[in-house]
């Protein structure tokens, strides 16, 4: 009968062990963890059709049709307000001559004559740009913020999501996507 | 004679035509609480988070991501969405971090079953040892 009762008090001292072993484990994982929230990207990610305002001429235009005539879409989301902006427009100058790749603007929150200075003092990468004067087409795209990049597939699948502005790095990884 | 009943005419008139601007407006009000309730949009901000605040919900924040969250929910709403289908079109787009209130799936299995878990196992061990005493 001690016997027993022996067992069963260090069965009970062995479980409240693991569950603070447990505990120090979830915690420590817990708060090593990048603290800065980027949505990921999952197979499911395909979006639905809305449309969209051209910033030259102001037509509208339903965005699956945009999505049409190439194997990737690079979308990024700018603005002339945006610094970080500035800093990725040579490499979204470096990626226009892809000629895999259709690239597609998406002006957030700006003021149409701010933007088109913005283009002439630092380049055009765009084959098309579209307004976003509310911030609700980002929000189709998943983004919540400037400067944002995705790459999409001729299925209008997301392949990859840039958040910030683009470097070497990512323009490298995105040449060797569309190039194979 | 003449210009008393002209008078009460004109008075007609502007009646008719107040009662039909006030007529007017109430439909027009009508037709948009028709579609969805503002006591909706709130319930949807309020469960949703703001990704680029700390801990507020969009309904809370004045972000501009949290400002254009909400012209979002409410375009989608015109459009005739439910709650449902916008809250898992966004956690397609965001993942579930964004909302406040995960559903049961196979990664939050664990975090909704725990408690209850626990909680049995606790009952378990009272309900014992009240019996051990009798």
């Amino acid at each position: 009968m001690q016997f027993l009762e022996k067992t069963k008090k260090s069965i009970f001292s062995l479980f409240i062990l693991i569950l603070l072993i447990l505990s120090f484990f979830v915690f420590k994982f817990a708060l090593d963890k990048e603290k800065v929230y980027s949505p990921k990207i999952t197979d499911e990610q395909i979006f639905t059709d809305f449309e969209v305002e051209d910033l030259i001429d102001g037509r509208k235009i339903n965005f699956s049709k945009v999505l049409f005539g190439k194997n990737f879409y690079l979308i990024n989301i700018w603005s002339s307000w945006c610094e970080p902006c500035k800093d990725e427009s040579d490499k979204l100058l470096e990626l226009k001559k892809e000629t895999s790749i259709m690239m597609v603007g998406i002006n957030y929150k700006d003021k149409k004559k701010n933007a088109l200075n913005f283009l002439k003092l630092y380049g055009d990468p765009f084959d098309q740009i579209f307004i976003d004067k509310q911030g609700t087409i980002s929000i189709n795209f998943g983004a919540y913020g400037v400067p944002e990049t995705f790459l999409i597939n001729d299925h209008n699948k997301v392949l990859k999501k840039y958040i910030g502005p683009l470097n070497d790095e990512d323009v490298f990884e995105i040449k060797k996507i569309t190039n194979n | 004679m003449t210009r008393m009943f002209l008078k009460s005419k004109k008075l007609l008139i502007i009646k008719i035509l107040i009662i039909f601007v006030l007529i007017t407006i109430n439909f027009k009000n009508f037709a948009i609480s028709s579609t969805y309730s503002e006591e909706q949009t709130i319930n949807i901000t309020k469960n949703l988070r703001c990704l680029i605040c700390q801990g507020q919900t969009i309904h809370e924040s004045n972000s501009d991501f949290a400002e254009s969250m909400k012209k979002y929910i409410k375009s989608e709403l015109e459009d005739g969405k439910t709650n449902e289908e916008i809250f898992s079109s966004l956690v397609k787009k965001y993942g579930q971090w964004i909302v406040y209130d995960p559903g049961i799936s196979r990664n939050t299995l664990l975090l909704w079953s725990l408690p209850l878990l626990l909680f049995l196992i606790g009952g378990a061990i009272i309900v014992k040892k009240i019996f051990r005493k009798i």
